[in-house]
């Protein structure tokens, strides 16, 4: 068998270079990222006719080979270097029918690189409702190459696209366009200085960071180097006279074959985007849309978070009884299993989530968005393009900040970068969900409940932060970024189910494999500490609790909880506890009722040594270190070691809890009971409305969440920006968790 | 005063003569704005900003500074 054949697919955005990458391969991708990088690198496999195996890479889309992100240099970076593992036996051009020309542009620089290039165009199947004719053979002949019709849409054209690939080694490698045109003098002293060198492909090199400075870009070779002598604006220049030069090329070659009538198709779009971005009922639409959204999100994954929520306690469960006990079961029950249900617990929101912007991008409306919403943004030194990393955000803020890459201001990109984290992301509704629950009286007003009411409130809240503090920054940092602000917006059309589906499998995963390894991670290790320490008092907590006991009898607490239990226990059997006390009720009554006293008082005791043993374990004497800290909020010791430990990832908060409670499952109502009996020092709930109030506040503000502040990192390129992030959301948590508190106690 | 895009009323058309800012986004041209192409103005956003054009069949849209510099012909015959 023969090495597979590598394959690059490349295009414009909204060509539906997605869907041939979908329909080439299958369910057989991979995601993954390029090394170093946080662009996402999208592989599959595909088998050709004769049983030929092919691997293709799904390349960052773009509109030509002057980068102007990240992404598209990426893209670049593979097709420049022969050596790279990624560089292409041959390139597939994916273009679009209705803008066979803008795609064009591409294909030629790809083309001049003396790459094998095929070109792709897609929608074939509308060809004929819009009025274009495309003279195949005509157009072939004038672009060097060989051209495939596909239509991904009636998934037409693959298994000639298929053909096409196996023959790679037949297709032409002239370029279209001689580079040199671009600036005689110029590329005529490359030329003599790298007389083995391809000059287009220098000309590439010398030009990459004229828009843009990839991270770690490799140093050009001094020869090379002194090539920049060009200031950027002639080099810029220079590729406006490339680009226009290619545009007369493009042009020459449509001529003859290709004719199009964009009447009724226009018309279409012009007469939706009437309704869609008009002045008043625009923004009604959108925002319409997006409680929607909102709603169904909370709605229809309600019931299988329970039902996932309820098996995942089961499992601990089982696995405690299964096994026999000691310290292998204790970590796979408390540590592991709690840990995973704690990821995969947010499943089905952020599913939902990325199925509606899935659609919506598909369908083109969320080019809209931006062009409605970008006068908005920008008093808080925000773009258009912020809302969709604002609007993903309330999902999960990492995906989110990947999503600021389209923002061209460096200025603009970065503010959203440092907001985006306020938006109340999938992993604070568990901690608001409880302390809800907790601190919120349950009435109505107006229908609508008073939990339901808070909750919003909380979202408001997470978006006001975060304009807010957009605005104070953008009058704060002194960057120096020009204005731009180019979007295409794309015809409307129905979205294609098969890549939102795709869309949504792969964001998911990432989220899995993502957040679940940290939070595995926490758990396993907050296990350990919570279950170690070296005190005397840890050492003997069996004895020096017994001692107590037998001195002081069980706390309060453990009273209430026996007391609680005999009366349910007394209640079922409509016996009378008084009958009991004074030793009234039948033999048999009374035998099994002090049997189960007993049971219950063994239990307290339990409870009481494992709570002691945690008190002195390593993490209590932590919790212990930074009370004085979080008094002021109105938190204890252990609501201290939550907080320190969600530092991490914020839905640990509660899975903290449930093993600082030493509650064995992690199922909410018990863990809710738990937290309901807990006393302060002065023997009032530990969890009130002041307190509760504080802790609801403190996790809308406060930056807890290591994986995100590491793709800040990647994103902003070090440290300095994810630390003032952490430093400043932490300070505005800290101070608004304060103020409640002292206002409420 | 050159006549720029930024002048153009909802509806009306040009033809683009110039570039008059130095750093105007290369993605413009490459998503097919060039000299002589022909430009329609389909739409303003509500708050006047930005604005939604099309040229030469592809729908885009920019913010007024960036339209600003944008000359047309004087000759608005498209």
């Amino acid at each position: 068998m023969s090495d597979p054949i590598k394959v690059a697919l490349i295009g414009n955005p909204n060509t539906g270079k997605t869907s041939v990458f979908n329909q080439l391969t299958g369910l057989n991708q991979k995601v993954g990222n390029y090394p170093g990088i946080t662009v996402e690198k999208k592989t599959g496999s595909s088998t050709l006719s004769g049983g030929q195996k092919a691997k293709i890479i799904d390349l960052p889309g773009t509109y030509s080979l002057n980068t102007t992100s990240l992404d598209e240099s990426v893209a670049v970076e593979i097709l420049l270097n022969r050596k790279n593992v990624d560089f292409p036996d041959v390139v597939l051009v994916i273009a679009e029918v209705e803008n066979l020309k803008r795609n064009l542009l591409l294909y030629t620089q790809i083309k001049d690189l003396k790459i094998p290039t095929l070109l792709v165009i897609n929608m074939s199947d509308r060809m004929e409702k819009e009025g274009i004719h495309i003279d195949i053979p005509a157009l072939e002949t004038s672009l060097q190459t060989k051209i495939v019709l596909v239509s991904t849409r009636k998934k037409e054209g693959v298994d000639e696209l298929k053909q096409a690939i196996s023959n790679y080694a037949s297709l032409s490698l002239e370029p279209v366009l001689d580079a040199s045109r671009i600036d005689p003098p110029y590329f005529e002293r490359l030329k003599t200085t790298f007389p083995k060198e391809d000059l287009y492909k220098l000309w590439l090199v010398i030009t990459q960071d004229v828009n843009f400075t990839p991270l770690d870009k490799q140093p050009l070779g001094e020869e090379l180097e002194s090539f920049k002598t060009l200031s950027k604006q002639r080099l810029k220049q220079l590729q406006h006279k490339e680009t226009a030069l290619r545009y007369q090329f493009i042009n020459g070659a449509l001529s003859e074959g290709y004719t199009v009538n964009r009447q009724e198709a226009t018309t279409f779009q012009a007469r939706l985007d009437r309704i869609l971005t008009h002045r008043i009922g625009g923004y009604v639409i959108f925002f319409a849309i997006l409680l929607l959204i909102f709603q169904t999100i909370f709605d229809w994954s309600s019931v299988p978070m329970d039902a996932i929520d309820a098996l995942f306690a089961q499992l601990a469960d089982g696995t405690k009884e299964l096994l026999p006990a000691g310290v292998f079961t204790d970590l796979l029950a408390e540590g592991i299993i709690a840990g995973i249900g704690g990821v995969v617990i947010f499943i089905p929101q952020i599913a939902f989530l990325f199925f509606f912007i899935a659609v919506l991008e598909e369908t083109g409306y969320m080019s809209r968005v931006v062009f409605l919403m970008d006068k908005l943004m920008r008093p808080f030194g925000l773009s258009g393009k912020s809302v969709v990393p604002l609007i993903s955000g309330t999902a999960c803020a990492i995906p989110a900040v990947m999503a600021t890459r389209t923002i061209e201001s460096w200025k603009e990109r970065l503010i959203t970068i440092l907001v985006v984290p306020f938006t109340t992301c999938s992993a604070r509704l568990p901690v608001y969900l409880i302390i809800t629950a907790l601190v919120i009286p349950e009435g109505r007003f107006f229908g609508l409940s008073y939990q339901g009411l808070t909750l919003m409130g909380l979202y408001l809240l997470g978006f006001g932060g975060a304009l807010t503090a957009a605005w104070i920054l953008h009058k704060l940092l002194k960057i120096r970024s020009k204005s731009l602000f180019v979007i295409e917006m794309p015809r409307y059309r129905k979205p294609l189910w098969s890549n939102v589906f795709y869309t949504v499998l792969e964001k998911t995963k990432s989220f899995v494999f993502g957040a679940g390894k940290i939070i595995l991670a926490i758990s396993v290790v907050l296990w350990f500490l919570g279950s170690n320490g070296i005190s005397e008092e840890f050492k003997n907590a069996e004895s020096l609790v017994d001692t107590r006991i037998e001195q002081e009898g069980l706390t309060p607490y453990s009273r209430n909880y026996i007391q609680e239990n005999m009366n349910r226990y007394a209640a079922q059997r409509h016996l009378d506890l008084k009958q009991f006390q004074s030793g009234q009720l039948a033999a048999a009554d009374l035998d099994s009722i002090t049997q189960f006293r007993q049971l219950l008082a063994d239990n307290a005791r339990l409870q009481e040594i494992a709570s002691y043993r945690l008190e002195h374990s390593f993490i209590g004497w932590a919790g212990k270190a930074i009370e004085p800290v979080v008094q002021p909020l109105g938190y204890d010791w252990k609501i201290g070691i939550a907080v320190i430990t969600s530092f991490a990832a914020r839905e640990v908060f509660v899975g903290t809890l449930a093993t600082i409670y030493s509650v064995g499952s992690e199922e909410e109502e018990t863990i809710k009971q738990r937290m309901g009996a807990e006393l302060n020092k002065k023997g009032e709930p530990l969890f009130n409305l002041a307190s509760g109030v504080s802790l609801l506040l403190f996790y809308a503000f406060a930056m807890q969440c290591m994986s995100t502040l590491a793709i800040v990192k990647r994103e902003t390129n070090g440290w300095k920006w994810p630390m003032l992030q952490l430093g400043f959301m932490s300070v505005i948590a800290y101070l608004t968790a304060l103020i409640a508190y002292q206002l409420l106690q | 005063m050159a006549k720029t895009i930024a002048q153009l009323k909802q509806g009306e058309s040009g033809i683009i003569k110039a570039f008059i800012g130095e750093e105007l986004p290369v993605k413009l041209m490459e998503m097919g704005c060039l000299p002589g192409s022909a430009v329609e103005l389909v739409q303003i956003a509500p708050l006047n900003d930005p604005l939604y054009i099309t040229v030469d069949g592809t729908h885009m849209a920019i913010r007024r500074v960036t339209a600003a510099e944008i000359e047309l012909e004087q000759n608005p015959q498209a």
